[in-house]
C-alpha cells in the first residue's frame, strides 16, 4: 500500500539529484536550467501528494501557479540566454568577467 | 505487491535514473531528452495520486512547450562541449557528499511514522462521476480567481519580455512597411500629366 513517505521520498530523491546537477554543471548554464526545472518538479511532486492525502484540492491550485511561473521562468532565462549568446559567442561561464574590476 | 505500488516504483525507477542522465548527459540535446522522460513520468505518478489534469498539464506544457524551447535553444547555440565539461570530476566528490548528505536527513525525517499509514490514512477513492478537472476548475475561478488573473499577467510579461529580449534590428536589409502601404492616398501614387495633344498631318 502506497503512502504518503513513498511520495516525499521520491521528491526528496529528485531534490538531491537537482543539487547535486547544480555542483556538477556550474559551468553549463543549460544543463542549470534544467536542473532548477527538475527541482521544481520535485516541489511539485510534494505538493500534490500532501494534496491527495490531506484530500484538499488547494495543493494542486498551486501546482498550477508554480508550472505558471517556471514556464515564465524558463522562457526569460532562454531569451537571456540567446542575447548573451548573440553579443559574446558564447555561453561559457569564464567568459562573464566584464564586470571585474 | 499490489498492482499500484509496483507501476509507482516502475515509473519512480525510470524517473529517478532519467534525472540522474540529466545532470551526467554529455550533450546537453541528451538532457534535454532525459528531462523529457523525467516529467513524462512525473505525470504518471501524477496521475496515480489522482491528479488528472495536472498531470496532462505537465506532459502537454513541459514536454509540449518548454522542452521543445530547450531543445531549439540547445541546437541553435553553438557549445564547445569539452570546455562545458570542465570541472565536472572535482566537482563531484563535494557535490555528491552534499547530496547524500541532504538526501539521508530528509529520508530520515520523511521516511519516519509521521508521514506512514498510520499517521495518514489513504483517501477513500473518489465516486463515480467524481471530476478531478471540475474540481479544480470550480476552486480556481472562485476562491483563487485573482491569482489566477495574476498567472495570465505572469505569462504576458514574460512572453513580451522575451520577444522584447531577442528582438533586434539588423542593418543592410529592406524593410517592409505596412503602415505606410495602408496609408498611401490616391495623390501618392497617381499622377495627371496635361500636355498637348499630338497632331497627325
Amino acid at each position: 500500500m502506497l503512502s504518503l513517505s513513498h511520495f516525499l521520498i521520491l521528491g526528496a530523491i529528485l531534490f538531491a539529484i537537482s543539487v547535486v546537477g547544480i555542483f556538477l554543471n556550474r559551468k553549463n548554464l543549460i544543463v542549470l536550467l534544467m536542473a532548477i526545472e527538475l527541482m521544481l518538479l520535485a516541489v511539485n511532486m510534494n505538493f500534490i501528494a500532501f494534496s491527495h492525502y490531506l484530500g484538499d484540492i488547494a495543493g494542486q491550485v498551486f501546482v498550477f501557479f508554480i508550472l505558471t511561473v517556471a514556464a515564465a521562468e524558463s522562457a526569460i532565462g532562454l531569451a537571456i540566454l540567446i542575447v548573451m549568446f548573440r553579443n559574446m559567442r558564447t555561453i561559457h561561464v569564464d567568459d562573464l568577467d566584464s564586470l571585474k574590476g | 505487491m499490489e498492482f499500484k505500488t509496483f507501476v509507482f516504483y516502475f515509473l519512480a525507477v525510470i524517473m529517478v535514473f532519467a534525472a540522474l542522465r540529466v545532470i551526467t548527459a554529455r550533450n546537453p540535446v541528451h538532457a534535454a531528452l532525459f528531462l523529457v522522460l523525467t516529467f513524462f513520468n512525473a505525470g504518471g505518478i501524477w496521475l496515480l495520486l489522482q491528479a488528472e489534469f495536472l498531470a496532462i498539464t505537465l506532459v502537454m506544457v513541459y514536454v509540449g512547450a518548454v522542452m521543445v524551447l530547450f531543445l531549439f535553444v540547445v541546437m541553435m547555440l553553438d557549445i564547445n562541449l569539452d570546455r562545458i565539461r570542465e570541472g565536472f570530476w572535482s566537482y563531484l566528490p563535494v557535490g555528491a557528499l552534499v547530496g547524500i548528505l541532504m538526501l539521508v536527513e530528509m529520508v530520515m525525517v520523511l521516511g519516519g511514522s509521521y508521514f506512514g499509514l498510520e499517521a495518514m490514512p489513504a483517501p477513500p477513492t473518489a465516486g463515480e462521476g467524481f471530476s478531478n478537472t471540475r474540481e479544480l476548475g470550480r476552486v480556481l475561478y472562485t476562491d483563487y480567481v485573482y491569482p489566477f488573473e495574476l498567472a495570465s499577467l505572469v505569462l504576458l510579461v514574460a512572453m513580451v519580455a522575451a520577444v522584447a529580449l531577442t528582438l533586434r534590428k539588423r542593418k543592410g536589409i529592406k524593410y517592409m512597411h505596412p503602415s505606410d502601404q495602408v496609408a498611401v492616398k490616391r495623390e501618392g501614387r497617381v499622377e495627371l500629366v496635361k500636355m498637348q495633344a499630338e497632331k497627325e498631318d
